[in-house]
């Protein structure tokens, strides 16, 4: 396990939060100190044990494929916070030229 | 003297109604007669919903006037706002959901609502489901109605709160890591976590999907078994939901814990409960024997691993569920030139610290170079807690041990992140391991300078699928030593 200081401007690009220099600071430290909590699971030894992702019986969920009723266009695009008729409306994402 | 309909559980509600005694309008209108009384002080709900309530209470009367009997017949219920209710305003008390309206209805509230009960409101939850004490609601302050300088627990602490505090005769919660059971023992009121999957997610808003799981919080084990049996099975909306054939458990709960084996795990560090608390659980054990238990020490070796594994898995499946908060289909938005900027703006004012810390960790945990050291290894740490209690099961038929780490605290008490996760030391290895769990109250302990006693929750976990056992052997030490009866919430029975 790593001891190395989390770069928490990184992980928070990553996240797609924005940060101020307060909140760099104080969640790089909480989050170090809660790192060193769970650097704690380095004593198990792990090797050989199969990762658990899903505890209870799970299996591949297959139905019909078929139409069946769902919520209407209208309702779904009602809560856009913005729209253009049938679209949700974001900032240019792809640059001119 | 006849208790009044507010302090009524759900099963005399519904018999009441069922037999005509007295109609579920007048059971709803007691119960928003109460909120309207003490809510000022107690702060459980976000959003009430009186007039749906009276309309939905009269449809009901007309059902059963025409004949039918349901279980849950006008009973008033009180869903905590991770839980989608259909033109209701559903937060996660969150700013970033402050004003959407949910276009559908969750699963397991549809059910009860099949059932006969009544939502008559939404309640506070750590934004989220992200806390043990309320306090990470952006929305609202809920106070502890057996104490109301102290928190209710979380994260489902308003649900708690309001059947504490004779609002609702019965609430809903959802749990990852303890968020019913630990508010339940908050709130002298039964918290109980069904086996992961056994009640659908569909409707709930996700938190961290292989760990969350929708449950009942009610005054008596016998109308917690009532919900539960409302709830739990299939849906074809929830893929993670199990497809197998439900135990009834409300009917014949156990009287007596005669040939039971209770195990009591010994490496849980209890060093931090204090001599007093302590006692009460020595107590309740001596009592488990005194009803006919056989009780055993059962080993869990890395049971004490569980709240590092579960501060990676938990915050990396909340990072990715919650990546679709991003200002663009619903919620709220904060608007920038650029679409990366809108994103992160976005996120910055509409998440609180705490989900921020728990996005920001999840992220890291699940990053390129991190992966295996640190999620992948939770993963393998969560499959060896899991063989522990396999192993532990093979020797006895139920676990008992504390529900929390301390009874319910003042506000602001706990300003350190890790020292609010350790409320939930006992409840978490259950979750990882899916078990079906509860809280149960199992007595009272003055704290120094306080003048209120504060009740003080017994968990019992059972194999996977042993709900009926589990809310059996609740229900015979329940009925034997009636500790919830004991004292009255402070915001008292009548208003």
């Amino acid at each position: 396990m790593s001891s190395e200081k989390i770069d928490v401007r990184y992980v928070a690009k990553l996240a797609r939060i924005a940060l101020t220099d307060e909140e760099v600071e104080r969640f790089g430290a909480q989050l170090g100190d809660l790192l060193e909590h769970v650097n704690a699971l380095g004593a198990l030894d792990t090797s050989a044990v199969p990762a658990t992702a899903q505890v209870v019986e799970s299996r591949n969920v297959e139905r019909p494929d078929t139409v069946v009723p769902c919520l209407s266009r209208e309702t779904v695009m009602a809560q856009a916070p913005q729209r253009q008729g049938a679209f949700f409306r974001v900032p240019r994402i792809i640059a001119e030229g | 003297m006849e208790r009044s309909l507010i302090e009524r559980t759900a099963a005399e509600i519904a018999r009441g109604v069922n037999r005509g005694e007295h109609s579920a309008a007048e059971a709803v209108d007691a119960a928003l007669a109460r909120v309207g009384d003490v809510e000022e002080r107690v702060g459980a709900f976000l959003t009430v919903l009186s007039d749906d309530a009276r309309n939905r209470a009269c449809a009901i009367d007309e059902r059963v006037r025409a004949g039918e009997r349901l279980p849950l017949a006008g009973v008033p219920l009180a869903v905590k706002d991770n839980m989608c209710v259909t033109g209701t305003r559903t937060t996660c008390g969150s700013r970033i959901l402050e004003r959407w309206t949910a276009p559908y209805t969750a699963t397991a509230v549809r059910r009860l609502e099949d059932a006969g009960a009544i939502v008559i409101g939404k309640t506070n939850l750590d934004e989220f489901a992200m806390g043990s004490s309320c306090e990470n609601s952006a929305l609202g302050v809920t106070r502890n109605p057996y104490d109301l300088s102290r928190v209710p627990g979380g994260s489902s602490g308003g649900s708690a709160a309001a059947v504490a505090g004779y609002e609702a005769a019965i609430g809903v919660g959802s749990d990852t890591g303890g968020s019913i059971r630990e508010p339940g023992a908050f709130c002298n009121v039964i918290g109980f976590k069904p086996t992961y999957g056994r009640v659908s997610r569909y409707g709930l808003i996700a938190f961290a999907s292989s760990l969350d799981q929708i449950g009942p919080l009610t005054r008596t084990v016998e109308d917690a078994a009532l919900v539960y049996d409302a709830m739990a099975g299939y849906d074809p909306m929830d893929s993670t939901s199990i497809d197998r054939p439900v135990e009834p458990t409300a009917k014949g709960l156990l009287e007596s814990l005669s040939g039971l084996k209770v195990g009591i795990v010994r490496q849980f560090d209890t060093r931090e409960l204090g001599d007093d608390v302590d006692e009460v659980y020595d107590r309740a054990y001596h009592d488990l024997e005194a009803l006919g238990a056989e009780l055993h020490d059962v080993s869990l070796p890395t049971a004490d691993y569980g709240l590092a594994t579960y501060y990676l898995i938990a915050p990396a499946e909340c990072s990715s569920n919650l990546a679709r908060f991003d200002g663009v289909r619903y919620g709220s938005r904060v608007e920038a030139a650029d679409v990366q900027a809108m994103y992160e703006n976005t996120r910055a004012a509409g998440f609180g610290p705490e989900v921020k810390r728990r996005i920001l960790i999840g992220t890291y945990a699940l990053s390129s170079g991190y992966y295996d050291a640190y999620y992948v290894r939770a993963q393998k740490a969560r499959t060896l807690i899991a063989r522990d209690f396999e192993a532990a099961f093979a020797e006895v038929d139920l676990i008992a041990c504390p529900a929390a780490s301390s009874p319910a605290f003042t506000f602001n008490a706990k300003s350190d992140p890790y020292s609010m996760y350790m409320m939930d030391y006992y409840t978490i290895p259950m979750s990882l391991a899916g078990l079906p769990a509860l809280s149960v109250p199992c007595g009272w302990v003055t704290p120094p300078g306080g003048a209120l006693p504060l009740p003080m929750g017994l968990q019992f976990a059972a194999p996977l699928f042993s709900e009926k056992l589990l809310l059996g052997a609740a229900h015979a030490y329940e009925s034997a030593t009636k500790h919830a009866l004991k004292h009255k919430p402070e915001v008292g029975a009548r208003g």
